[in-house]
């Protein structure tokens, strides 16, 4: 597992020396650095855990510790670090070596906080992430972009300084009834805490994976931040930065808290409905591919957010389910919209119809992803929201049929963006290149991931089932 | 004074023979390169004597001073801090021209000043040391005789140190009336409230803390930048030091506890929402160097001293790299102190820009910085102590500060059509900001190390 974050890490330095050899070298090393950790991921005696002391001062160790929920997602982030890599083949043309660098620091982020099995290590990973990618945006974005990567950044750093405390607070309190400092996540499973102190530990914790998943009321710099990231930027941020707040979520809020966990579920669970039918409203009301798609993210991560807590299994299976789904389909989706921007220069839909008519390739595969955006039976969304709503059927009722009418909303925005750009009367001059065999390429994985998902969930399912309880 | 005493000076003597020595040579050949070449052996020796002196032992030399761990941490960071702006100065003042060769002698004098109070136990090495360091600031910050805004800077700190120094020692007066000793140790735990209320207004204005930081910003601004890095690093580090010790060895009594709490909490919330909207860097450093200090108050009141320590010797890197650039790209006439200058600077210098960026995520508290841990630790030291308002106010705010950290970090990146000519950095310079960015990556990943000093040291005070 070090060997990942070492590959990744030590491979976005290189990337970022090896812009002086020609722009090629970056894209490889890049490459290279992703295979070599995606080969390491796949070995399964190097999955091993590793405790090394990092600050043992403060009971600190450099805990890392992998289980079949956290490994689902390495290999999603791995996976997605290469259509990353892929896709900005073209787009990225300028200081193509910082570009990687951030890249791959983001990804290497993003791994550390899947692995993480100590909370000041997580926190660290939680932080080291951010960085890199308000530069992501920041440096290679479109429109207003210092203004998005600043609220990007401020909403999650915020959050985020609310979670220290959280964790700082939790290992005291551990401390008091031990008489030792740790921030072991195995150690603080099951520290007693009075009702108040576990409420207010938990809103620490809550509040950073609420922005970043994001939930409703926080979800504010999600929509300007993916419209401004480039293609490879929205492809990680939907695909993993939304997760890391899932799985925040699952991994320590439940298993840490799990009486205030049962509390706060009926507000979070809540949230996650208000989200999902907010966010297929908006959607509706956009004009921008980008921005529609992103406000999309808002109501699937409402159904994560509903399914982590319903609170029974079948519901957790969905949410995690949704995760993966979501994060394959939405990035493709984001592929597609970055392709129209490169060869239309706009995302306006209301410039676009009949694009089938030129580009019948990305009109097929773009219809593909937003059927499986709308939860088509047969592609691995549907199974996740039926998970989820199935799950949450059986806790309470009305809200899983409030958050179906989410689906109904979903079938509506998705077909009209559909509708909007590539059917109806096709517009004069409207002429642009179709899919290029890079980009099919790409997208045909996906696709085929995806429609694995849906036909053969069980695997995935059982993987991540074995991840009840902590690491 | 036996010869053993003599050999725990070593640090001070060579210090003070470098200042010595720098006034002589610049008398009798006024060179800009020779003044430099002797000051910084001056401060490399006293660094090195530090390293080199047996510190097992706490060692009493006189009434006045002790040199122990503690001590001998301080007069360390205090020589390096001095050393760096020397080397990284050279080239400043090259630019600037006239007569610069009392600036080393100033510097010196300013840094042995520091030195004494990191190893005073006594009220009156406690005012002699402040003087000491005092006085060359008076000099320092007007040196640019040139610019109004340097004359203003050094009148206002000019009145302003003299009174609070006055207030100061009229509350060692008072202490002196209750007590009727001077050491900090036999003053005793029922200190006059009255006296131990003047010092503390005393103290607040060196450390420019809430609400005696009225002068921080303009003397930031106006001061040459290779000054105000002296004020930022050397004079509120010594400062502290002192603070550290006095209250460590005379006791804490509530209402000080309360005191220094507000002050705490008015300075992190003041410096910071102050810093968001300035456009100025050396002034933005300033109200950012507020609210820094106001986080060290947390790590005191929660009885971190190493912690502190820490706190301390990250804040030093972090304010050298960022000052280091500063100084690097100001011009004959102007500071570069306008963010404008800043625009686009990783597309002109990429180094200079990568310790400026280094600089401020440290100052952020990002990773993988010095800055991330030792705000860590604060946070840790704090709720350990139980001080969770303390640490509320200091994790909102600091929310609050990523903002114009963040800003300045921006303008760097911003792609420029026309890039203003900025002077390239000298080889020295380079290398003194490349160690100076290396160590503010160790001390961001690699803590133990320097743990275990800090805490040697803190165990010296206990």
């Amino acid at each position: 597992m070090v060997v990942i974050l070492g590959a990744l890490l030590l491979g976005g330095l290189l990337a970022w020396v090896a812009e002086r050899w020609g722009e090629v070298w970056p894209r490889g090393v890049a490459l290279m650095a992703l295979a070599i950790a995606a080969a390491s991921s796949l070995v399964p005696s190097w999955r091993g855990e590793v405790a090394w002391p990092w600050i043992p001062r403060l009971g600190v160790g450099f805990h890392l510790a992998v289980d079949g929920l956290s490994l689902l997602l390495v290999w999603l982030a791995l996976f997605l670090g290469f259509v990353s890599v892929v896709v900005s083949w073209r787009e990225i043309k300028e200081r193509v070596g910082l570009f990687h660098f951030n890249l791959l620091w983001v990804l290497a982020g993003v791994i550390g906080v899947f692995l993480a099995a100590d909370l000041m290590l997580f926190y660290l990973f939680w932080e080291l992430m951010l960085i890199p990618m308000a530069f992501l945006i920041l440096v290679w974005g479109y429109g207003d972009r210092v203004r998005s990567a600043l609220k990007f950044f401020i909403f999650t750093q915020a959050s985020g300084l609310a979670m220290l405390v959280s964790i700082v607070a939790l290992a005291v309190f551990h401390a008091r009834t031990t008489g030792r400092l740790s921030f072991d996540l195995m150690e603080l499973q099951g520290t007693p805490l009075s009702q108040g102190a576990a409420r207010w530990v938990m809103f620490g914790f809550v509040a950073a994976f609420a922005v970043k998943l994001p939930a409703v009321p926080v979800h504010t710099w999600l929509p300007d931040a993916h419209t401004d990231a480039p293609t490879a930027g929205s492809v990680v941020l939907a695909g993993l930065l939304l997760k890391t707040g899932a799985y925040g979520l699952l991994r320590f809020v439940v298993p840490l808290f799990p009486q205030a966990a049962a509390e706060a579920a009926p507000i979070l669970m809540g949230v996650g409905v208000a989200g999902i039918l907010y966010g297929a409203v908006v959607a509706f009301a956009q004009t921008d591919f980008k921005r529609l798609v992103a406000y999309t993210s808002v109501a699937h991560m409402g159904f994560v957010l509903l399914g982590i807590f319903a609170l029974n299994p079948m519901a957790r299976q969905g949410a995690v389910l949704q995760m993966i789904a979501h994060g394959i389909s939405t990035p493709a989706l984001f592929i597609i919209a970055g392709a129209l921007q490169a060869r239309l220069h706009t995302r306006d839909l209301r410039e676009m119809g009949g694009l089938w008519a030129v580009a019948p390739r990305m009109g097929a595969v773009a219809l593909f992803f937003i059927v499986a955006t709308l939860g088509l039976p047969g592609l691995g969304n549907f199974v996740a929201e039926f998970l989820t709503l199935a799950g949450t059927f059986q806790m309470r009722a009305w809200m899983a049929a409030v958050a179906a009418a989410g689906v109904v909303g979903a079938a509506i925005y998705a077909l009209s963006l559909m509708q909007r750009s590539f059917h109806g009367p096709h517009r004069e001059g409207l002429v642009m290149s179709d899919l290029s065999v890079r980009e099919v390429v790409v997208l045909g994985v996906m696709m085929a991931v995806l429609v694995g998902l849906g036909l053969v969930p069980q695997p995935v399912l059982d993987l991540a089932g074995g991840a009840h309880v902590g690491p | 004074m036996s010869g053993r005493d003599v050999v725990s000076l070593l640090p001070m003597l060579m210090v003070a023979g470098g200042a010595v020595a720098t006034m002589l040579v610049a008398g009798f050949w006024r060179r800009h390169r020779l003044a430099q070449r002797v000051t910084v052996v001056g401060l490399a020796l006293g660094f090195v004597s530090v390293l080199w002196i047996d510190s097992e032992t706490p060692r009493h030399v006189t009434t006045l001073l002790v040199i122990d761990r503690f001590a001998l941490l301080f007069m360390g960071l205090l020589t390096a801090a001095s050393f760096t702006i020397a080397v990284l100065s050279t080239g400043y003042w090259d630019r600037k021209g006239g007569r610069v060769e009392e600036f080393y002698v100033l510097l010196q004098v300013a840094a042995l000043g520091g030195m004494v109070l990191a190893a005073s136990r006594h009220l009156v090495s406690f005012f002699l040391g402040l003087e000491l360091l005092t006085v060359p600031l008076y000099p320092l910050i007007a040196y640019s005789r040139a610019e109004d805004r340097s004359i203003e800077a050094g009148v206002k700190y000019l009145v302003l140190a003299a009174g609070s120094a006055a207030i100061l020692l009229f509350g060692m007066a008072l202490l002196y009336a209750e007590a009727g000793t001077l050491e900090f140790g036999r003053l005793g735990g029922g200190l006059a409230p009255a006296g131990l209320a003047l010092i503390l207004v005393g103290v607040g204005f060196k450390l420019g803390v809430a609400p005696f930081h009225l002068w921080v910003p303009d003397v930031y601004e106006g001061a040459p930048a290779p000054v105000t890095a002296l004020i930022a690093t050397v004079s509120k580090g010594a400062m502290f030091a002192v603070l550290l010790r006095f209250l460590q060895m005379t006791g804490m009594t509530p209402s000080l506890e309360a005191a220094l709490g507000v002050i705490a909490i008015a300075s992190m919330a003041l410096g910071n929402v102050s810093a968001l909207l300035q456009d100025n860097v050396k002034r933005l450093l300033g109200y950012s160097s507020i609210a820094h200090l106001g986080y060290l108050l947390v790590a005191l009141l929660a009885g971190g001293i190493d912690v502190a320590a820490y706190y301390l010797l990250a804040y030093f890197a972090t304010v050298l790299g960022a000052f280091g650039v500063v100084m690097a790209l100001s011009g004959r006439d102007r500071d570069a102190d306008d963010l404008a200058d800043y625009r686009g600077l990783y597309w002109r210098q990429p180094g200079a820009a990568l310790v400026l960026v280094a600089s401020f995520l440290s100052l952020a508290g990002l990773p993988i910085t010095g800055g991330f841990l030792a705000k860590v630790f604060v946070v840790v030291s704090g709720l350990r102590s139980g001080l969770w308002m303390l640490v509320a106010a200091l994790a909102v705010t600091s929310a609050v500060g990523v903002f114009y950290y963040l800003r300045v970090i921006v303008t760097v990146f911003r792609k420029v059509e026309e890039a203003p000519p900025s002077p390239r950095l000298s080889r020295a310079a380079g290398a003194v900001l490349g160690i100076v960015m290396g160590l503010l990556v160790w001390l961001g990943v690699w803590p133990e190390p320097f743990q275990r000093i800090m805490v040697s040291a803190a165990g010296a005070l206990r």
